[in-house]
């Protein structure tokens, strides 16, 4: 696509199973618009909606793309998008551009986890994802939702408010469940339980691989659950560095790409 | 760079005599099983193949068997059959799929060579425990079901140096399983005959290491998932004259290519390892995956597993002990580190790939951090993927490929392209 009055736009887009995110960048990394969209079931249309509402926040509009990346599970259904990228190599390029140390990612997504780590000159040094469970990811969050008749959106706010956490002790989404109906049973409260739920996630994330000095928490379950990062710092005993938009690193990543590439 | 194109992989011709010899094999076989004429063994794998050859046996290994259920992507119907009966879906899923498919009387050599309607019966089963101790199961299961006798050896485990007492202990347990191979075969074991299959299987031995070790040349002639198939006479027929012919022109197809500088893939960038079993039902899949990133897997422990260069014609039952104890799957870590590390030198690895099998935990050398270990070492990254030989059920192919190109991605960004 040419450009227009100089304006060079990068974008970069992230199809996620549950969300899909697309931010647009000048060429000196400036972020002049967002949005985050449910992927639903056609990503297609949803990562052209996506770009349309980044791009009118930007004050833009298509003719200044200078080039896009995307990324994300459904990276190929972006019909618009000049090459892709993984969404484990975006996630590192956006946090290492938030933060340019040694850092250990920490992604928690709708329905898949990451752990990456970056040596000081942003180099991968490895990455682990989660396995074929749904295990300290977003979906067991969204699955146990209705089984406590809460929405998403409070769980958050009823985490914090939890005296006497519940502990859950097991791998298995299913199984967790049970223990959750075996709590309700014993009346415990509900905010309790919520927070219990939170320190099942944390756990299983924290438990997929060691975690150095600096570590970066990001993705959409982050981003709407701050009380996630507060959880872990505390096991963890140190402070977490968030980026400003914890939902949208991947898309930064793929936009710097697109950047990086086009010159 | 993981744009969709047309990948490229380049197929040898010594595939064609490779299918002619396993189709003659399977013939043979059912002809034998149809006419009661010859005696016919099971064997596990890296079973004593070569006493049985020293009584006139042919030889039939349901491995191969439960590899062609997951590579036809039978298996993981099957599987359940199995289950039901209370073989776990965590155990062996050449067994469950095996068994599973005896069950329900359906063979995918019956799909493949016409006229051949069902696995050929065994007049004797022979395992040995050096792979795990599922076979045993696994063929104490078809000795009640036949009726008919089984013998076995029981193998060291975690062995870290091969020593004169596995050596006697495991000869001794090969001179006792003569006997009662004899008394089925209803003849003795011929010691010319039985000296000549050692000396063959010695031989098809080392045709198959020079193959894979052709691997190692720039670009490498030959790929892992290729090598899944073309190791197939280096178990199925050793000491057999047959298997040798195989291999020597494979052998001298892969040196033309090794000397015209052509790659097994277009453009080799990344030169891989493999470490564990394939995923047999996603052999073209992954084929194509890797080759589609300019990446080959040239080398693994898996294919390396059928070299016996032990094997000696002039002390048969002691070299076969030694062969069979000496294999990888036997030894101790800290042998199978060194083993891997040496590998991956030979060849000149970019990085390793660690395939966690779910149920099969013999040949899944990544759960007692030995990667991290060679990490360490040889600063070698590699990358574990989740899956299983044969149960479908057990893999996310998204997954999957979401962390080989990440892994690509990863080479290619840290500099480690060739
Ligand atoms: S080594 Fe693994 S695949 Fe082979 S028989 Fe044993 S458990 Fe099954």
């Amino acid at each position: 696509m040419k450009t227009q009055e100089g304006k060079r736009l990068y974008i970069g887009v992230d199809v996620g199973a549950s969300r899909t995110k697309a931010v647009v960048m000048d060429a000196h990394k400036n972020l002049l618009g967002r949005e985050v969209r449910p992927s639903g079931t056609d990503f297609g249309e949803a990562s052209r909606r996506c770009l349309a509402n980044a791009l009118h926040m930007a004050g833009a509009d298509e003719s200044h793309i200078a080039r896009t990346v995307s990324t994300g599970y459904g990276r190929k259904n972006v019909a618009y998008s000049d090459d892709t990228r993984t969404e484990i190599g975006c996630h590192a390029k956006g946090c290492y551009f938030y933060f340019p140390k040694a850092i250990t990612i920490i992604d928690i997504g709708g329905q898949d986890n990451k752990i990456i780590k970056l040596d000081e000159a942003g180099r991968r040094l490895g990455f682990k994802m989660n396995r074929k469970c749904a295990a300290g990811t977003g979906a067991f969050l969204e699955e146990m939702s209705p089984r406590l008749d809460i929405p998403l959106e409070d769980m958050d706010r009823l985490a914090r408010q939890s005296e006497d956490m519940v502990k859950l002790g097991s791998f298995c989404t299913v199984f967790s469940a049970t223990e959750v109906l075996q709590n309700i049973r014993q009346g415990r409260k509900v905010a309790d339980i919520v927070k219990g739920l939170f320190f099942s996630v944390i756990k299983r994330v924290s438990e997929m691989d060691s975690l150095s000095e600096n570590v970066v928490m990001t993705g959409g379950v982050v981003a709407h659950n701050p009380f996630l990062v507060r959880m872990m710092e505390e096991i963890i005993g140190r402070s977490i560095l968030v980026p400003d938009y914890p939902q949208l690193t991947g898309a930064v990543g793929a936009a710097l790409y697109a950047i990086e590439n086009s010159s | 760079m993981s744009e969709e194109k047309k990948v490229i992989i380049r197929r040898l011709n010594a595939a064609k005599d490779l299918g002619k010899f396993m189709a003659d094999y399977y013939y043979e076989l059912d002809a034998a099983s149809k006419s009661g004429k010859q005696k016919i063994a099971w064997c596990t794998s890296v079973g004593p193949a070569e006493i049985l050859r020293g009584m006139g046996y042919l030889i039939y290994f349901p491995e191969t068997h439960s590899a062609m259920l997951g590579s036809t992507r039978m298996a993981t119907d099957l599987i359940p059959k199995a289950n039901a009966m209370g073989y776990s879906p965590e155990i062996c899923s050449y067994l469950t799929a095996d068994i599973g498919a005896f069950l329900e009387n359906v063979t995918p050599l019956a799909n493949i060579f016409k006229g051949i309607e069902s696995i050929p019966r065994p007049d004797v089963l022979v395992y040995n425990t050096n792979q795990c101790r599922d076979v045993q199961d696994w063929f104490n299961w078809y000795a009640k079901r036949f009726n008919v006798p089984v013998v076995g050896i029981e193998t060291y485990r975690n062995v870290p140096e091969v020593t004169p007492v596995h050596i006697t202990s495991i000869s001794r347990q090969m001179e006792n399983i003569v006997q009662p191979l004899e008394d089925v075969a209803g003849r003795k074991l011929d010691m010319d005959e039985f000296k000549n299959a050692v000396a063959l299987s010695r031989e098809c031995s080392n045709l198959w290491d020079k193959c894979l070790a052709a691997a190692a040349a720039r670009p490498s002639p030959l790929t892992f998932f290729d090598g899944t198939t073309l190791m197939g006479p280096a178990v199925v027929g050793r000491g057999t004259q047959k298997a040798i012919d195989v291999y020597q022109l494979l052998l001298e197809e892969l040196n033309e290519r090794v000397a015209a500088g052509e790659g097994a893939i277009e453009d080799e960038r990344y030169r891989l390892y493999w470490d564990g079993m394939p995923v047999w039902g996603r052999l073209s899949m992954h084929s194509k995956l890797f080759a589609g990133l300019q990446a080959n897997v040239i080398a693994s422990t898996y294919c390396s597993s059928w070299i016996f260069s032990a094997l000696d014609a002039g002390n048969p039952f002691e070299s076969m002990a030694r062969a069979y104890t000496e294999l990888f799957i036997v030894r101790s870590d800290a042998y199978k580190e060194k083993y891997i590390q040496d590998k991956l030198a030979f060849f000149q690895c970019d990085g390793i790939i660690y395939h966690d099998a779910k149920t099969c935990p013999n040949n899944t050398n990544c759960r007692y951090g030995m990667a991290q270990r060679l990490e360490k070492t040889t600063g070698i990254p590699s990358l574990t993927i989740h899956g299983d030989l044969n149960d479908l059920r057990l893999l996310s192919d998204e997954q999957t490929k979401t962390n080989v190109e990440a892994f690509i991605e990863q080479l290619e960004e840290n500099g480690k392209a060739a």
